[in-house]
């Protein structure tokens, strides 16, 4: 393991925010990993943390391919980490919507100028990501519609699906986007938390990762095989929404199988506590997406479902 | 008279609402949209807004057409003094032309999208943020330009800055509004979180002099300033390469010299000048820094190259 320095922030009133890379094996630019560019991404950096772990030993025992090269940078904004905010620096400036990013730029695009300058050129991308709404997810790997994405390879992973997403203007801007137009085959690995270490669901995304190394023949691991991913359009997806703002009960979780009519969750009338709404599945279908919060505002996204395929 | 444009309910006993003040004239003759507020940090068009409807008020017998006025497009941000979309942390002028279907947000954008349309011009009105002054200004796309220079150059503004990317990317409401065919000028002036009431009255009288143009307003109007009307070519971004804190050598909207000094880095804990920033063209500083603490690449100042004044 060699670590080396990637990028550099000089602050006159804390010390230099230094972006690290953890580079494990010699020779092509094969994958790199890259955590959190917010700073409430705590469950990606834990991911990425575990990774470093496991890369050492597996090298440490000689499992890197001859001539393969892993970059993982398990984290580039630790600023926003350490004073509790999701953004970086006093300008509040989100980090993943400056790619390809700048050297002569603004403080946030240099950042991600810098970055990008080091990862470009790896053969597979692989970023632990967050979503800008607030809740969660069944784990996925997430792709941008560029033209260049390859689900097939998104299905190496082994977990259970892999999501692509038709990019908005907004999202030309996302490292995700970026990397694939510089044909780096670019996946967002999603599990089902932020902002809390959830073990469970990092052990499944540190194993999808792995798997997805082995497949590609870049390390020698022995993993279960995983599941056969299951392809789905963003589009596709079942919204619910609800009608009322007040407390959320939410009655099930992502990854939950519900049937047309099951009940999902109630909206409560936050000074009287009757029961204004009650939500109800549309359709058939596995909950991909749930909101979390325990306040909800009338018309926010509450649901996402995959219709099943089979009954 | 007010109108209710988006109305959601937010958690606990209390409602979203985006408000519009519709005030109608003596003929249909057409209809102008002045929108203010989609960043809550930025309040120099809370100003413009009151005036426009102060002096409606005080003559309404020389309005024609109608002027509906959208001052608090984010009032959760205004209210918090955030940028953003307070506990969603978005940038409203991102989602647009929203979705009526979609999030609680894209369903507002949408929802003044729909009402907008149809008018016969919209000024969008931002401010700076906290960090930078701005002069008053019009930032206009190319892609946009030929329709909307005729509007751009009535608006007594002192400078339009053409294919000024960053503010008219796709997702913006001027952006989407242009794509409707309703032609929308950005305006941007002044500084985040306070009111420059000079600059805000510059632009109220830009705005009643468009309108009289536009037959609008049989009203008085003074005469309007011509804008520098400049492309990015001609900007020159003066960023800091060191951190530290900005001591400014000149004032907001000097005339610089080439090799006139700009101001100072400076590193409070030693004492030391850390860097010395000097201007390397000539030209109007139209922004300058006003939050002193910079790290490398912050925006110090932004110059317009001289040659664009002769």
């Amino acid at each position: 393991m060699h670590i080396k320095e990637i990028y550099r922030v000089e602050a006159p009133y804390r010390e230099d925010m230094i972006v690290k890379g953890y580079r494990f094996g010699k020779g092509d630019k094969a994958a790199c990993i890259l955590g959190p560019m917010r700073g409430n991404e705590i469950q990606q950096l834990y991911i990425c943390s575990q990774l470093v772990r496991v890369l050492k030993e597996l090298e440490g025992n000689g499992c890197i391919s001859a001539g393969k090269e892993i970059l993982v940078i398990p984290v580039v904004n630790n600023y926003a980490m350490n004073v509790g905010k999701r953004y970086w620096g006093v300008e509040d400036v989100d980090i993943n919507r400056k790619f390809p990013g700048s050297v002569c730029g603004e403080a946030a695009a240099r950042i991600a100028g810098g970055v990008f300058g080091a990862i470009k050129d790896y053969s597979y991308g692989i970023q632990l990501a967050s979503f800008y709404m607030t809740g969660e997810f069944v784990p996925h790997v997430r792709m941008m519609e560029t033209g260049y994405q390859n689900t097939s390879l998104a299905n190496l992973f082994g977990l259970p699906y892999v999501a692509v997403r038709k990019p908005v203007p907004i999202d030309t801007r996302t490292l995700n986007y970026n990397w694939q137009d510089e044909m780096t085959a670019a996946f967002s690995l999603y599990t089902n938390k932020n902002t809390e270490v959830d073990e469970e669901s990092a052990v499944q995304a540190v194993a999808a990762v792995l798997r997805f190394l082995t497949r590609m023949g870049i390390i020698r691991y022995e993993s279960h095989s995983g599941y056969i991913s299951h392809v789905i359009l963003e589009q596709d997806l079942s919204n619910i929404h609800v009608n009322c703002g007040g407390i959320f009960r939410s009655l099930v979780k992502a990854g939950e199988d519900v049937r047309y009519g099951n009940k999902l969750a109630e909206v409560i009338d936050p000074y009287e506590g009757s029961v204004k709404e009650t939500i109800y599945a549309p359709t058939d279908g596995i909950v991909f997406f749930r909101y979390t919060e325990p306040l909800i505002m009338q018309n926010e996204l509450a649901y996402r479902l995959i219709h099943r395929l089979h009954a | 008279m007010l109108e209710t444009v988006y109305e959601a309910q937010l958690p606990v006993g209390e409602n979203l609402i985006i408000y519009k003040n519709r005030i109608t004239g003596s003929k249909p003759v057409g209809r102008i949209a002045i929108v203010s507020g989609i960043h809550g940090d930025e309040l120099e068009g809370q100003y413009v807004c009151y005036e426009m409807i102060r002096r409606l008020e005080e003559h309404p017998e020389y309005l024609r057409g109608t002027v509906d006025i959208y001052p608090q497009m984010n009032p959760l941000g205004i209210d918090m003094a955030r940028r953003n979309i307070p506990k969603m942390e978005m940038d409203l002028n991102r989602i647009f032309p929203g979705n009526a279907q979609g999030t609680v947000m894209e369903r507002a954008a949408a929802a003044v999208v729909e009402d907008i349309t149809g008018a016969d011009v919209c000024i969008d009105l931002h401010a700076s943020d906290m960090y930078v002054r701005e002069i008053p200004q019009v930032r206009v796309s190319a892609e946009f330009a030929r329709q909307l220079l005729p509007f751009a150059k009535l608006l007594n503004a002192d400078m339009i800055w053409l294919n000024a990317t960053a503010t008219v990317h796709e997702s913006t409401l001027a952006h989407s509004m242009n794509m409707l065919g309703v032609p929308t000028l950005v305006m941007e002036m002044g500084l985040g979180l306070r009111i420059t009431r000079v600059y805000g009255d510059q632009v109220v009288d830009g705005i009643f002099y468009l309108m009289r143009e536009m037959g609008l307003w049989d009203g008085p109007v003074g005469p309007v300033r011509e804008p520098v009307i400049s492309s990015d070519g001609e900007v020159e971004f003066i960023r800091a390469e060191h951190a530290g804190i900005f001591l400014p050598s000149i004032a907001h909207r000097h005339y610089l010299h080439k090799d006139e000094k700009i101001g100072d880095i400076v590193d409070v804990l030693t004492g030391k000048v850390v860097q010395e920033i000097v201007a390397r063209k000539g030209g109007m500083v139209f922004t300058l820094r006003e939050y002193p603490f910079v790290y490398e690449g912050s925006l110090i100042a932004r110059i317009l190259e001289q040659d664009t004044q002769e």
